[in-house]
């Protein structure tokens, strides 16, 4: 079986799996029993400043998307940062760090923007024995509104000015937690390195509304007949936070900086994805919510088979090795022509590749009248459709045209060469090829 | 051949080769990839499953549905296979609708359980057509330790001890190992030869010889083993037959239901064994049914199951009655045999009716017969000859938790051994379990 150990910042962990601030992270009962569950790590629960504590509504906080036999898809809330004394929590850590040495613990932490107000609690962290801190710049309802979480997260010049204060009163690794909720999220991981940040985590919670009861007229969940936006997390946003991360891991401003990656993460492959893409481990939140603890069972053995299947000895040696494939629109290489195949003995009939295809696509499938659909290649654009829309697995693939073959549809030969768009005689700003 | 259904008498080929290898095909046909995802899909991952406490190997069911469902039924193997080593045999003949998918939590709401003996099958046949063994054994102990029959108790426990670096030598009294899952099992359970192919895959381990032809009792003694090994695991399983106690007992066509199906079972070509024409077979319990169905399979014409109790009473579970009857198999219940006609040969039973007074069964009074050139007796298995110095519990070998008996140094487990339900899985658990209390001693 494949050794799983991942170092991060130096941090140690017997697996890349870590549970995100969260509900999960809360308390000390918790973060024992996912130690005991096999997590790797975990960032703590988000602490606010001495004082009294936040409070959270004491309605419903979550919302969630569901798939027809109520697979959780989507997740909102509108929980806030801990609702429990600063000590209280500061002891705990003090508590699990010692008892559970092999495993990270990072403390995630969110007071106001003032410089003194980190100075104070950046010390009894570090007492802590903790191994790092999250900044969490991300959340984005509750605490934004007070000037804390996102509304620091959205301004580039305040993440680089407490990142700054961080690492000037704390002596361990600062990890900078980005929110999504933004246009360009290279901006903020720029700025976070620029405070010298040693990582960047993200994502934290998407603005949204999952849904509205039609009785009530209300966000759902309501409380006492009104509703917020909360963050969407879980296996929904996903694709989000895969670009996110992939396009931070591609900046050649913040390229091969350490990224922990967080966002809709439920399974192995969803880690190893990640990973792939420049993610130096993952931290996972809905998934143990949905599920339990026990799923990071399934993560570790599913990651340690595949990379034993790949010959992978450790996790440093995939991470980020999918990066240099993802390019820019324009770099595609235009003269790749597939056209797709329906494999006539695995076909249903069902029909649905000719509905996408005739009804919303190119018109490039045929239909007789005992249900036979094939794929006319005059026709076929390749947009893929067909595929996506096909209930069996592997019936409609998509096959390669070879240099030297005609395709059908322009009536031209492929061509050997790689060709983009950024010299195609069509694109008016064209150079001529080097 | 010319024979058929109606031809009288015990006659082979009743029917044509093409429908008897039909009819003993996979009663559940393995999953196609798609189809186990999506029975995968159906899970809950319940926390604390009840489906896990109700396999008696305890294997982790939610994990390793989701290691399928993640696309690893190659982990998802290693996790059944970890707490049950024959997990492919258990997903092929465990009584799931009185286990695991009995308490499912979709089984209770709807129900329609998840389908895990199926889903188990996919996970283990993956790994094991792949040729691929999961275990190692640690560094060898030096110990040596003897185990008593190679039946699915037997063979757990062999395989726990040589991956803890015991060595291990079975003995077992037939020329073939597997037990009840080679010469008992339905043949529509594990087609294909697999009991043989799973013995062979489990002996990948290593450290496990297998001596074939030596019986407890004949070429061996308890004593002399005790001699020559550490430790002593006795899984002989049940080879006595109890007595049906009915007159003409002894005619032609009187067999016991276990050793026919174990002669089905090692025919190669079931067109050459004969079966009668009207079949009747004597008990409630899985035995009698698999006889009877496997009986209507090879193409009797009739078959009556006849069992002396209420239906509610009976061993075999619903489903299996069902089964049963969807083969065309007629049961009958509350009737006892008395008697079996026939001149030297069986031609007919007699049967009387039975009513349970409350305080045991009686006949009523009341008999009927039934044309029966063949009539089976499944009315249980016992101990064989009890090995020297060993006390019972019952009719069974008395055993505690991990399943030491009365002797020092000698531990049991399976049919042979006191409580559990005579099941393969349970015979799993019982070899794995004394296999772990057998090296905590050893090396303790
Ligand atoms: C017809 C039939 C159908 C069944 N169907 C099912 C089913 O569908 N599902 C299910 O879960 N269970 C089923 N069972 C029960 C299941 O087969 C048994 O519970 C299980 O095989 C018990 O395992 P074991 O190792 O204790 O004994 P066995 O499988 O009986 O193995 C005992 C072994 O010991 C050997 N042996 C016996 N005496 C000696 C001796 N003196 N010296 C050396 N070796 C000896 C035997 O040859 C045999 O190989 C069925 C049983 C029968 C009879
Ligand atoms: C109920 C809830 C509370 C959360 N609280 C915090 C928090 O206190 N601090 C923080 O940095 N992120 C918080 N998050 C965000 C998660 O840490 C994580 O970034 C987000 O949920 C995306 O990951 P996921 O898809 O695995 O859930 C919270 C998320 C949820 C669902
Ligand atoms: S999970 Fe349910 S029971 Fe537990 S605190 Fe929330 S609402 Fe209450």
């Amino acid at each position: 079986m494949a050794d799983l150990t991942t170092e991060f910042l130096g941090i140690k962990s017997p697996n890349p799996f870590w549970l995100a601030s969260a509900p999960p992270t809360d308390k000390e009962y918790n973060v024992r029993r996912a130690f005991e569950a096999g997590w790797g790590g975990v960032v703590w629960k988000t602490l606010g400043a001495e004082g009294p504590p936040v409070v959270n509504v004491n309605g419903p906080r979550y919302g969630a998307i569901y798939g027809a036999d109520r697979r959780l898809l989507g997740l909102n809330n509108i929980e806030l940062i801990t609702d429990r004394p600063l000590q209280t929590n500061l002891d705990e850590i003090t508590r699990v760090k010692k008892d559970y040495p092999d495993r990270a613990i990072i403390v995630s932490i969110m007071v106001p923007c003032e410089e003194e107000a980190w100075k104070d609690i950046l010390p009894r962290v570090e007492a802590t024995g903790a191994d790092g801190i999250e900044l969490n710049f991300g959340c984005p309802h509750g605490m934004a509104e007070r000037g804390m979480g996102s509304a620091v997260g959205q301004v580039p010049e305040y993440i680089t000015m407490v990142t700054e204060w961080c690492k000037k009163y704390y002596s361990k690794p600062v990890i900078v937690k980005l929110t999504p909720n933004i246009t360009d999220i290279r901006k903020p991981a720029q700025a976070a390195f620029k405070g010298n940040a040693d990582a960047v985590s993200l994502i934290n919670t998407i603005n949204s509304i999952t849904s509205v009861d039609l009785d009530l007229l209300a966000p759902q969940p309501t409380i006492d007949g009104k509703g917020t936006h909360g963050g969407y997390c879980g296996p929904a946003v996903k694709p989000i936070a895969l670009n996110m991360v992939a396009e931070i891991a591609r900046d050649p401003e913040t390229h091969g900086k350490p990224i922990s990656a967080i966002g809709g993460i439920t399974t192995w492959r969803d880690a190893a994805e990640f990973m792939v893409m420049g993610a130096g481990n993952v931290q996972v939140c809905t998934a143990a919510m949905t599920y339990g603890f026990k799923i990071v069972q399934e993560m570790i053995s599913g990651l340690s088979q595949w990379m034993d299947e790949k010959g992978y000895a450790s996790t440093s040696e995939f991470v980020g090795a999918g990066v240099p494939n993802v390019t820019d629109w324009q770099y595609l290489n235009l003269n790749y022509i597939t056209k797709a195949r329906i494999d006539q003995d695995a076909c249903i009939k069902c029909g649905r590749c000719y509905a996408a295809c005739e009804d919303t696509s190119h018109q490039a499938i045929s239909m007789s009248a005992d249900r036979v659909f094939e794929v006319q290649d005059d026709e076929c654009v390749a947009c893929n459709l067909c595929v996506d829309v096909c209930p069996v697995e592997n019936c409609i693939t998509m096959i390669e045209l070879q240099p030297g073959e005609i395709d059908k549809r322009t009536q031209k030969v492929v061509q050997p060469e790689y060709a983009n768009w950024t010299t195609h005689p069509n694109n008016p700003a064209a150079q001529a090829a080097e | 051949m010319g024979n058929s259904q109606t031809t009288p008498g015990i006659v082979a080929g009743r029917l044509p080769a093409d429908r008897i290898q039909e009819n003993f095909d996979d009663l559940h046909p393995a999953y196609a990839p798609h189809e186990a995802a999506v029975a995968a899909d159906r899970c809950y991952f319940c926390h604390d499953a009840p489906c896990m406490t109700a396999c008696p190997t305890s294997i982790d069911i939610p994990l390793f549905i989701r290691q399928i469902a993640t696309g690893t039924p190659e982990a998802a193997a290693r996790t059944i296979l970890n707490q049950n080593i024959l997990g492919g045999m258990c997903a092929r003949v465990c009584p799931t609708e009185t286990l695991c998918e009995e308490v499912c939590v979709r089984e209770v709401a709807e129900g329609k359980p998840v389908e895990i003996g199926r889903l188990q099958r996919y996970a283990t046949d993956t790994l094991m057509d792949a040729g691929k063994h999961p275990f190692t054994r640690a560094a060898p102990t030096g110990k040596s330790v003897a185990v008593v029959g190679a039946g699915p108790a037997g063979l757990s426990c062999a395989h726990r001890l040589a991956m803890l670096g015991h060595d291990v030598v079975i003995y077992e009294a037939r020329p073939k190992a597997g037990g009840l899952n080679e010469f008992g099992i339905a043949a529509y359970k594990a087609p294909n030869g697999f009991a043989t192919a799973e013995v062979e895959w489990l002996l990948q381990i290593g450290g496990i010889t297998i001596q074939e032809g030596q019986a407890l009792g004949d070429q061996i003694t308890l004593s002399g083993l005790k001699e020559s090994h550490d430790a002593v695991f006795l899984s002989i399983g049940l080879s006595g037959v109890n007595a049906l106690r009915a007159e003409g007992e002894d005619r032609e066509g009187v067999e016991d239901a276990v050793s026919f199906i174990a002669e089905l079972r090692q025919t190669s070509d079931l067109t050459t064994l004969p079966v009668g024409r009207n079949v009747v077979v004597i008990g409630g319990g899985m035995t009698a049914v698999d006889a009877a169905v496997q009986s209507k399979l090879l193409g009797a014409e009739n078959v009556t199951i006849a069992y002396r109790r209420g239906q509610e009473a009976m061993g075999a579970s619903r489903y299996e009655q069902d089964l049963a009857a969807q083969n065309g198999v007629r049961l009958m219940f509350n009737v006892q045999p008395v008697a079996v006609h026939g001149n030297g040969r069986a031609v007919e039973i007699e049967l009387e009716y039975t009513t349970d007074t409350g305080s045991g069964l009686t006949g009523t009074g009341e008999t009927f017969r039934l044309p029966a050139d063949q009539v089976f007796k499944a009315i249980g298995q016992t101990l064989g000859d009890t090995p020297e110095g060993i006390t019972l519990e019952g009719r069974k070998i008395a055993v505690n938790d991990t399943g030491r008996t009365s002797l020092d140094g000698v531990w049991a487990g399976g049919d042979c051994a006191s409580g559990g339900d005579d099941l393969t899985v349970t015979a799993v658990a019982e070899g794995r379990d004394a296999a772990m209390d057998i090296h905590a001693t050893l090396v303790g």
